[in-house]
């Protein structure tokens, strides 16, 4: 087989290129064959370390507004994250409010991270966007940063009352979960 | 002598009928018994042998703890406490195999300096090496995922920080670190699989030595000289010569890992990790086990997410071109003045990598940790290229056997090639 290949092609050998070529191609087909059945073996096993069904299951979580005072927040569980809900001063809703979107690492008016007419209320998924540590700050005596938002003690970054991050590692203000009012003392997640 | 059988030397007629068919004796005889193997080998060629020895008693003591760990978030700790307290020798399984990862990165990392000093990694050994490389990665994500097992705060928020550090990959970076998950957050799921990898790493581990280990028999041993081998009068038998050598340094290693289990098992640990896990608390200072600690400032002496991750990356990365940039032709630091001073300052610079990793980043920390990683990457990207240009160095031996320095016939350089040398050694 090895000397076939080797001479075919050769004008001597009485096989003409198109030979060669056509060799080629029975080569290629089944390669390309094998690597189709590997990928299609190769799926079902990567696919299974995904999420399962029942944890992609959406559950809803309902958080009662009452018992967090001004100035405090809470931890809630959802899908396994944490959340923090937390009733901002007026002094905090400004600060978060007058800020310049050109001072921020990713600019996001306040506004647009809360309800209209519920800015008292911040409601933020409690993970670093920089490596999935819980930033302290909920209660008033933790360590919240030069922003009086949160702090990650893993690496140092700082969010602000709005929960945009201010100082670095980490790189994206904190995610917002999806929630809504169901009235002005509670809350639904997800 | 029938066609078909392998032409043993073996004289025991039941031995011989197995070798004929099989020549394991005749390949462990050649290999490791008549073996050539330079002759003035010092300790540091002691660790290889070192961290096989470590390799097989981690496989050893992993495989009876896992007859008694259960993998599963609810009683993954207890089932630890279990072992420590109720499992007869149990509480001695797991401080061997515990202590143990600390040895084996001790021991693999001397190893690694060994090749940096006396530059094994260069022609003809740049495979060998890598493959070196690859067993060093291989034993890091072995040891990271054996130290979630035990399912307390530091393995469950080691593992939130370490799997999120494939979030900084761009675009599909989340996705990937859900895959590797198996949910929204470090969970059950995520134990699982950890635990399933924990237990086959170690023997990819093994299959990866083995091929080092071939590649090492290819090219024959380094040696402290740098210099090849000439010729019989500059080589030992590996047996009796050197597993002597080896058991020396075994029976002190063995003794040192032994004063740890016994008398300090928890030293190297983090006390945290004997709280269970909690999904809503991070720790007040997330910090990993000592062997990873240089890795992890460099990581954070980054302001930036997919720049400081990307530095952690390359600081292993530059070891597998290591080869390439090293532009000197001496191998051994004895003969080469200056390297020689670079290369105890990169260990010096990773220690002090080591005590910013394990501190909280502020103030003088973060300088400390800027600095050093710079040096680190100074070290292998400009010093080591650069350095190879300019340096004179000193003149080589003749051989392994005649250590004795030929009077240069000009100037301080190094000797040209006499007749029995080869270009490699005086170039
Ligand atoms: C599980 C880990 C490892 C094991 C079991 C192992 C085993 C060995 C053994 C038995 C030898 C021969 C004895 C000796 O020269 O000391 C050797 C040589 C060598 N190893 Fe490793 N090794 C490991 C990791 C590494 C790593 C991480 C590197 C480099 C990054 C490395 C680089 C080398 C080199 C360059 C040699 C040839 C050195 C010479 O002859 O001077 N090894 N290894
Ligand atoms: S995880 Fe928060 S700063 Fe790194």
């Amino acid at each position: 087989m090895a000397d076939t290949l080797a001479t075919a092609g050769h004008a001597g050998s009485g096989h003409g290129p198109a030979d060669k070529s056509k060799r080629d191609f029975l080569v290629m087909l089944p390669l390309a064959g094998a690597v189709v059945g590997a990928g299609a073996i190769a799926w079902p096993l990567i696919d299974s370390m995904n999420p399962s069904s029942d944890v992609l299951a959406l559950a809803s979580t309902e958080v009662d507004l009452t018992p967090i005072s001004e100035g405090s927040g809470i931890t809630v569980m959802w899908r396994g994250k944490p959340i923090f809900v937390r009733y901002r001063t007026a002094k905090e809703i400004k600060e978060a409010e007058d800020v310049k979107l050109s001072e921020l690492i990713e600019p996001q008016a306040d506004s647009a991270r809360v309800k209209p007419g519920h800015a008292q209320w911040i409601v933020l998924i409690g993970i670093c966007t920089h490596l999935g540590c819980i930033p302290l700050g909920n209660k008033p005596t933790d360590p919240r940063g030069e922003w009086g938002g949160w702090f990650c003690p893993c690496h140092g970054s700082q969010y602000d009352t709005s929960g945009r991050v201010r100082h670095g590692p980490a790189p994206l203000n904190l995610y917002l979960p999806p929630y809504a009012f169901l009235n002005d003392k509670r809350i639904k997640i997800g | 002598m029938a066609a078909g059988l392998f032409k043993s030397e073996v004289k025991n007629p039941v031995l011989r009928w197995v070798d004929t068919r099989l020549p394991l004796i005749t390949m462990m005889q050649k290999e490791y018994g008549s073996f050539p193997t330079p002759r003035n080998f010092n300790y540091f060629w002691n660790f290889g042998a070192l961290a096989t020895v470590t390799l097989m008693i981690m496989i050893m003591t992993g495989v009876f703890l896992a007859m008694n760990y259960t993998p599963n978030a609810n009683m993954a700790f207890s089932s630890v406490q279990h072992i420590m307290r109720d499992v007869n020798y149990g509480w001695l399984i797991r401080y061997v195999h515990m202590n143990g990862a600390s040895m084996f990165f001790i021991v693999v990392y001397i190893h690694i300096f060994r090749g940096l000093y006396y530059g094994s990694y260069k022609f003809p050994r740049e495979l060998l090496w890598m493959l070196g490389v690859v067993i060093l990665l291989l034993m890091m994500a072995t040891a990271f995922m054996g130290y979630v097992l035990p399912w307390g705060q530091m393995s469950f928020w080691g593992a939130t920080v370490i799997t999120n550090l494939f979030s900084a990959i761009p675009v599909v970076g989340q996705s990937i670190v859900q895959w590797l998950w198996g949910g929204f957050s470090v969970g059950n799921p995520t134990l699982n699989r950890f635990f399933s990898l924990h237990y086959l790493l170690p023997f990819l581990i093994v299959g990866v030595v083995f091929l080092h280990v071939v590649a090492l028999h290819i090219t024959g041993s380094n040696n402290p000289l740098g210099i090849d081998v000439k010729g019989p009068q500059d080589t030992l038998p590996f047996h009796p010569y050197y597993t002597v050598k080896d058991s020396v340094g075994l029976c002190v290693f063995l003794l040192i890992w032994a004063a740890f289990v016994f008398f300090m098992p928890n030293l190297l640990g983090d006390t945290i990790n004997s709280i269970p896990a909690n999904p809503l608390q991070t720790p007040a200072d997330v910090v990993p086990e000592w062997y990873f600690l240089p890795f992890y400032a460099i990581l954070r002496s980054v302001p930036n997410k997919v720049l400081g991750v990307a530095l952690m990356f390359a600081s292993i990365g530059v070891l597998f071109v290591l080869p390439w940039l090293d532009t000197s032709p001496v191998r051994s630091c004895r003969f080469r003045p200056i390297y020689r001073i670079l290369v105890p300052l990169l260990v010096v610079d990773l220690f002090a990598l080591g005590y910013v990793g394990a501190h909280h980043p502020q103030g003088f920390v973060v300088l400390l940790g800027r600095v050093a990683t710079a040096w680190y990457f100074l070290h292998f990207l400009v010093f080591t290229p650069l350095v190879g240009w300019f340096e004179t160095p000193l003149p080589l031996p003749e051989s392994i056997a005649k250590p004795i320095v030929r009077k240069p016939h000009s100037g301080g350089g190094p000797i040209p090639g006499g007749a029995v040398a080869k270009p490699m050694e005086n170039a």
